[in-house]
């Protein structure tokens, strides 16, 4: 846990030092200093009501923690605290350099609009103005999630919850974004329709060098996808490391309980 | 020979506070040394902390105290306290481990599987695929089943898929944790003569084998470790040339 | 036949000049000067009750009283017809509360208030067009919100927007819409066009007129300066098509005009005439621009 700390030396693509946040009386997350490099993958876990979706709408500059900062290093820009832009600027980014890929696909999709239209959206916002290209590219990344490509111009209402989640990374990976935040991508799904979206999630996220953030309660999403983890516990992180390292030799009661409960991961 | 790998005053204990913070120490303030090109085989009954060491060794578990000094790139790296980013830089490059079970990722196949490592490390990919080719025909494993996803494999099949992987990159450093656990003779003669290359190109190994046999086959020194009524009663090294495992007051190398 | 002014106009007492009072037209005239300086940009403007219903041209109306003088003509016009009721009783409405002379020309008029067209005789300097606005924010169809639409004009988000186009290229392999295309003001703001048919928009860019949007409902109001570039929305591969004319007019044989439809009697028939009446006219009248070809329909 000591050695995650030691990381600074590999310059850290988004940075978060001491963020707390709670809500009146409820606590959201304490004292939270986490990294993510480029290209790698970060998971977070702890059961429900343990902080990790307000800490990843904290690093994702959705709310404001009440004390830390987010530091974020752009492309060749100089580290931007995430809290100190002005709106605009952090508009831009979660436009251009973020994604987001929401637990209920229904939350980061137009379900009315065709599944050209929901990937290509990305391509619009960053100001691609050419039809086909952009239904060309739609129609590539669908074929990378495994959704037939002929579907394009189909609305994303006819497709199912699978499809609907395939769909929805697309989205979120068909502009190039440098850092994708998951909040619980495997949530609704059954178990084999899950492990096809792990499974392109894994290759993509390999095959892209995206850095991401995951947020899940469960350990084989993890195990499969993520580089590092860290465990969060009443708002606090209270274990971190090497994704085996935590799930093979975990140190503290809470995750101990939480890896001993899974049958097999 | 260089010193590839080692690890010094180790020592390792279980807390399981799922089980009324019952302490289980494995092992204390143990050393290990291994030189380019020889094969430490680790022996003691079942429980005795083999398995347990050679994970320390791969930082897979964390040690309370003690170094593992891996050579890297030219350098020695305490993998007790490397950064995570480098821990996986050095198991990418350096340290390849092949544990009893292959652990499946679902829906890719075999061949991807095997030659992963070798892409990993940037081998021309057709030169990596020739290699991941040969490896699973030496291995015995039929053609036909190098498109699927090895989840529904024998026992044995997963294991020699395993050790494919294992060996399909040159490593300079391999931990082996019984590789050839349920292997036929055949097989197992395959995995003595992949060993025997691996230390003639230079490679440091520490392997755990079940049976003598094996380990008089490719050990070129045998470490005991023993381990009873929940401390070390000895560590005791049974060993070809020089004493590898030790206690704190003797010498490591 | 030019004007429709009659002889003597009824000016009604007891109101303002140009039924407002002074301190609501200073308040929309600043709102105006605003507009005019970020083209494109809706301004909020404290809108009166007029003596008409919301969606009969109140924001319009507002910004006309504000603008008008004793010595401005008046033109109104709905869907390029000065004899509609709507554009009667509103020019009826001015010359009430002014006593401005009105005109049914283009040419001669001074201020053009208008509902759905852009006359088809070129504006001209010193010449001000408003628009009646029924709903002037573009983005409303794709995002409810109104802190959010805000947001996404002051951050330039009009990907969304553009979204809309794609979906009916998937869908029709064009842009479905024939009416209200949205525009990029000087290349920065997205702003509707009020329901123009698309065959007007190329008229939007580089007026040598002033263009005033009023919107009475939501009490706004955007403007055009002149000169002012205005593209209308479209892709590359897909450049945006103004509709052409598909025939002449049956009256003044115009092949370059706006025409519509008008049943002719109770067994079906129908002809395509010029919706600009004015235009229409002065070329039957020969004092229209380019040749009268067509034969003059009967009726
Ligand atoms: N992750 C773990 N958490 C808790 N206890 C563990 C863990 N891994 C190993 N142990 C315990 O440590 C001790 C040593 O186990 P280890 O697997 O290292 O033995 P081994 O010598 O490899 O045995 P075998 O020959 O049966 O493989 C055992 O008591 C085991 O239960
Ligand atoms: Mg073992
Ligand atoms: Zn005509």
């Amino acid at each position: 846990m000591d050695a995650i700390s030691n990381s600074a030396s590999r310059t850290a693509l988004l940075e978060a030092s001491g963020v707390s946040k709670s809500y009146g009386a409820r606590i959201g997350c304490i004292d939270v200093s986490v990294t993510v490099g480029a290209g790698e993958v970060l998971g977070v876990v702890g059961e429900s009501g343990s902080g990790k979706s307000t800490l990843m709408k904290c690093l994702s500059g959705q709310i404001v923690p009440d004390k830390g900062a987010v530091i974020y290093r752009g492309n060749d820009r100089k580290p931007v605290d995430v809290f100190s832009l002005s709106e605009m600027e952090r508009r831009r980014l979660r436009r251009t350099d973020w994604g987001f890929v929401h637990q209920n696909p229904l939350d980061g999709l137009h379900i009315n609009v065709s599944a050209g239209g929901n990937v290509g959206e990305a391509l619009m916002s960053r100001g691609v103005r050419n039809y086909g290209s952009i239904r060309a590219s739609a129609q590539d990344w669908l074929e990378r999630l495994e959704i037939d490509p002929s579907r394009v111009d189909d609305r994303a209402r006819s497709f199912s919850g699978g499809m609907l989640q395939r769909l929805q990374v697309a989205r979120n990976l068909v502009a190039a974004p440098r850092l994708v935040f998951m909040d619980e991508p495997t949530g609704g799904l059954d178990a084999s329709v899950q492990a096809r979206l792990l499974d392109v999630l894994r290759t993509l996220v390999r095959e892209l060098a995206v850095a991401v953030i995951i947020v899940t309660h469960d350990l084989a999403v993890v195990r499969l996808l993520a580089d590092r983890l860290i465990v969060m516990h009443r708002g606090r992180v209270i274990e971190e490391g090497l994704t085996d390292q935590v799930l093979d030799d975990p140190h503290e009661p809470y995750t101990q309980l939480l890896v001993s409960s899974v049958l097999q991961i | 020979m260089s010193v590839q790998l080692h690890a010094e005053g180790l020592s390792k204990t279980f807390t399981l506070h799922t089980q009324g913070g019952a302490r289980l120490p494995v092992f204390e303030n143990i050393g290990l040394t291994v030189h380019a090109g020889e094969c430490v085989c680790l022996d003691g009954p079942s429980g005795s902390g083999k398995s347990t060491l050679l994970r320390s060794l791969y930082a897979n578990y964390k040690p309370q105290a003690g170094a593992v000094h891996i050579r890297h790139d030219g350098e020695m790296i305490d993998m007790v306290v490397a950064p995570p980013w480098k821990i996986v830089e050095i198991r990418r490059r350096t340290i390849g481990y092949v544990s009893q079970f292959l652990r499946v990722i679902p829906r890719i196949s075999t061949l991807n599987i095997v030659v992963e490592p070798a892409v990993a490390n940037g081998r021309k990919i057709d030169d990596a695929y020739a290699s991941a080719r040969r490896l699973l025909e030496r291995l015995d494993i039929p053609e036909r089943l190098w498109s699927l996803a090895p989840a529904t494999f024998s026992g044995g099949e997963q294991q020699r898929v395993n050790i494919a992987r294992g060996f399909v990159f040159d490593y300079p450093i391999l931990l082996l944790d019984e590789p050839t656990a349920s292997l036929d003779a055949g097989n197992k003669k395959t995995v003595v003569s992949l060993i025997a290359a691996a230390k003639a190109r230079g490679a440091a190994i520490v392997g755990i084998f079940h049976d003598a046999e094996m380990r008089e086959a490719v050990g070129d020194r045998i470490v005991e470790m023993n381990f009873s009524a929940g401390r070390i009663a000895a560590t005791r090294a049974t060993i070809r040339n020089d004493v590898a495992l030790s206690r704190r007051s003797a010498p490591t190398c | 036949m030019n004007r429709i002014s009659p002889s003597k106009p009824v000016v009604w007492t007891g109101y303002n000049f140009a039924y407002l009072d002074e301190q609501t037209k200073r308040m929309v005239r600043r709102a105006l000067l605003k507009a005019l300086a970020i083209p494109g940009y809706q301004v909020a403007f404290g809108g009166r009750e007029m003596p008409l219903a919301y969606g009969w041209g109140t924001g319009a109306i507002q910004v006309t009283a504000s603008i008008i003088g004793p010595r401005d003509r008046l033109k109104v016009i709905d869907q390029g017809s000065d004899d509609a009721t709507n554009a009667a009783s509103i020019r009826r409405f001015f010359r009430s509360v002014t006593g401005v002379e009105t005109t049914a020309s283009a040419l001669d008029a001074t201020i053009v208030q208008t509902r759905h067209r852009i006359p088809e005789t070129p504006l001209r300097e010193n010449q001000v067009l408003v628009y009646q606005v029924p709903s002037p924010e573009p983005l409303r169809k794709i995002e409810p919100r109104e802190s959010e639409t805000r947001k996404m004009h002051a951050y330039a988000e009009y990907g969304p927007m553009l979204l809309t186009l794609y979906e009916d290229i998937a869908r029709y392999g064009r842009v479905a819409s024939a009416y209200n295309c949205p525009v990029i003001v000087n290349e920065r703001y997205l702003a509707s066009p009020s329901p123009i048919p698309k065959f007007d928009n190329p008229k939007l860019s580089h007026s040598p007129a002033i263009q005033l949007f009023g919107a009475g409902r939501e009490k706004r109001i955007y403007a055009i300066p002149p000169y002012t570039s205005v593209r209308s929305l479209d892709f590359e591969d897909f450049p945006f098509e103004p509709s052409r004319p598909d025939g002449r007019c049956s009256l003044c044989g115009s092949e370059t005009s706006y025409l519509e439809e008008v049943i002719m009697d109770d067994v079906g028939g129908r002809m395509f005439v010029c919706s600009d009446t004015d235009y229409c006219r002065r070329r039957r009248e020969g004092k229209g621009e380019g040749p009268v070809r067509a034969a003059r329909a009967k009726a």
